[in-house]
């Protein structure tokens, strides 16, 4: 369990550190990418589903994944119509 | 061992994309170690932790995909930020509905599981029907303005109550009916805590319950006893706590005003009901007051791109240049109703990155703009910010254009700008209204600048 506590922390510290500064401009695409990246919710999605048992489990799986899947692919495809562009 | 060192890789990719996207350069490339570290993470879990069902996951992942990829292409580019609010929201309820099965599944739990499953559902609920509600207001199917229901204060209070209360029953308990109602009190807070918030602010209000999908996603890692899902969420968490601060500040607000300020404010409409004259002008006027101009000012706005009009005030401007004026634009850090998405919808015009500009670069030096043009702008120039505290965006920079020699304000009617709020520029003496579409108005101003 503490190893769990210690990744949770150590996360904390990068995910501050790295958009400590970021300037104005990048802010929305930023907010999107970050938003295309907890979609890997899709992994315990697909984890969950991969061993249900019951029907309820196997509902709610399927529905995370399909959620979790929009998530994803509509995340990172949009952050790189926004970024696409900056491109000069 | 396998499994691990893949999910380190996405972990690190994960971080990178973070790293590449906070600076203009990289930003691109992040976005693709992005997706290349989530596809690592999900090829890996497909292919060592699915049991059985497989062909299901694979339908539901192509259902996803059907929906999400035409979704993200289509989207205007104007309406990115409700997109990007939607997103989130399926991405929350991903999350709560993943801890509701794995509490199914589980026999036994231990106190730190049913702990993360009671966080998971609550948040991953809050997060999803927060941003449906977001979602809404930035598409203009709800209104705009912060929502005061009769006793709203009290009925989140008791949603907020209930919620910890049927936490606490369902972890003493183990009791599936109460996590249910969990999840359905954590919907009520959602929308709760959303209605209040003013339509400037919202996008505030996207980030933030960004950042709360990432702390689901880290919950779930708990009940999952999945590194990866901890290490990803807790990023996005707390990089979009950091995020919806930066985004505060550049509105010049303090968090709890924009998300509890609707509560105090009252005072909205008081001003500005008798009817005040205003000075309107015909194309012919501005063109010369323009094309005669040594020192021009551009401040668009949401407007603008509503119009579609973004490539001819490009063509303006170009043509102005050829006379030998010169021109830039002023970039509101909230321009657009997302920081930075005014940026973007002006590169999608080929407006070059230069001729950008910041408010430190324009206050400064704005008595000596000769002619200052806002175009679909509002509450950006609304000296009321500087000046009156009793005003609900009071606190927030503008562009001081009351300072410079004269100003166009190019509108489509006397409406108020997003936030509500009666603008005292529009009755400024020095101020001429050109009233009409503004693709329509720049068109004809271009037109008639050519004339001269």
């Amino acid at each position: 369990m503490i190893d769990l506590l210690t990744i949770f922390v150590l996360a904390v510290f990068v995910g501050f550190e790295v958009v400590s500064k970021v300037s104005t401009i990048l802010h929305t695409p930023l907010m999107s990418g970050a938003n295309a990246i907890h979609g890997v919710i899709l992994v315990g999605a697909i984890l969950i589903t991969g061993s249900a048992e019951s029907t309820l489990e196997l509902v709610l799986g399927l529905l995370a994944v399909f959620l979790a899947t929009v998530n994803v692919v509509g995340g990172f495809v949009v952050t790189d119509r926004m970024l696409e562009m900056f491109k000069k | 061992m396998i499994v691990q060192l893949m999910y380190l890789v996405a972990a690190l990719c994960f971080i990178l994309a973070l790293k590449g996207l906070s600076s203009p350069k990289y930003a691109r490339y992040g976005n693709f170690i992005g997706a290349f570290g989530m596809l690592v993470a999900v090829v890996t879990a497909y292919v060592h932790g699915v049991v059985h069902n497989g062909l299901w996951i694979l339908i539901a992942v192509a259902f996803g995909v059907a929906v999400g990829i035409p979704a993200a292409r289509s989207v205007k580019m104007t309406a990115i930020p409700q997109m990007v609010a939607l997103f989130n929201g399926v991405g929350g309820a991903a999350a709560a509905l993943v801890a509701l099965a794995e509490f199914f599944a589980v026999r036994d739990p231990g106190f730190l599981f049913l702990l993360a499953t009671v966080l998971t559902v609550l948040i991953g609920s809050v997060s999803f029907s927060g941003s449906v509600v977001t979602f809404l207001k930035l598409q203009e199917l709800m209104t705009t303005r912060p929502v005061l229901l009769p006793a709203g204060q009290q009925l989140a209070i008791a949603a907020g109550v209930s919620s910890v209360a049927l936490g606490v029953l369902t972890m003493t308990t183990e009791n599936g009916l109460l996590l249910w109602l969990l999840a359905i009190a954590g919907l009520a807070l959602g929308v709760l805590f959303v209605l209040p918030v003013g339509g400037a602010d919202v996008p505030i209000a996207i980030s933030l319950l960004n950042a709360f999908t990432g702390l689901a996603v880290a919950a779930s890692g708990y009940v999952l006893a999945n590194t990866l899902l901890i290490v990803a969420g807790t990023l996005v968490g707390a990089s979009g706590t950091i995020l919806t601060r930066l985004m505060a500040q550049a509105m010049g607000r303090s968090l709890a005003n924009i998300l509890f300020g609707a509560f105090r404010a009252t005072t909205v409409a008081a001003l500005g009901e008798e009817q005040r004259t205003v000075k309107s002008g015909t194309v012919e006027d501005v063109a010369i007051l323009l094309g005669y101009a040594n020192n021009v000012l551009v401040v668009p706005g949401y407007g603008l791109a509503v119009a579609q009009a973004q490539h001819a005030v490009r063509e303006l401007v170009a043509q102005l240049e050829k006379r030998g004026v010169s021109v830039s634009y002023g970039i509101h850090p909230v321009a657009g109703r997302m920081p930075g998405h005014m940026n973007v919808l002006l590169a999608e015009a080929d407006v070059p990155y230069e001729q950008l500009k910041e408010l430190d670069d324009i206050n400064p030096g704005i008595t000596s703009v000769d002619v200052a043009v806002v175009v679909g702008a509002n509450d950006v120039v609304n000296p009321g910010a500087r000046d009156e505290p009793s005003s609900p965006i009071y606190g927030m920079p503008i562009f001081d254009v009351d300072r410079a020699k004269s100003v166009v304000f190019m509108k489509r009617s006397m409406r108020p700008g997003f936030a509500g709020v009666d603008n005292e520029l529009l009755y400024n003496p020095k101020t001429t209204l050109l009233f009409g579409d503004a693709k329509d108005s720049l068109t004809k101003l271009l037109a008639a600048v050519k004339q001269l």
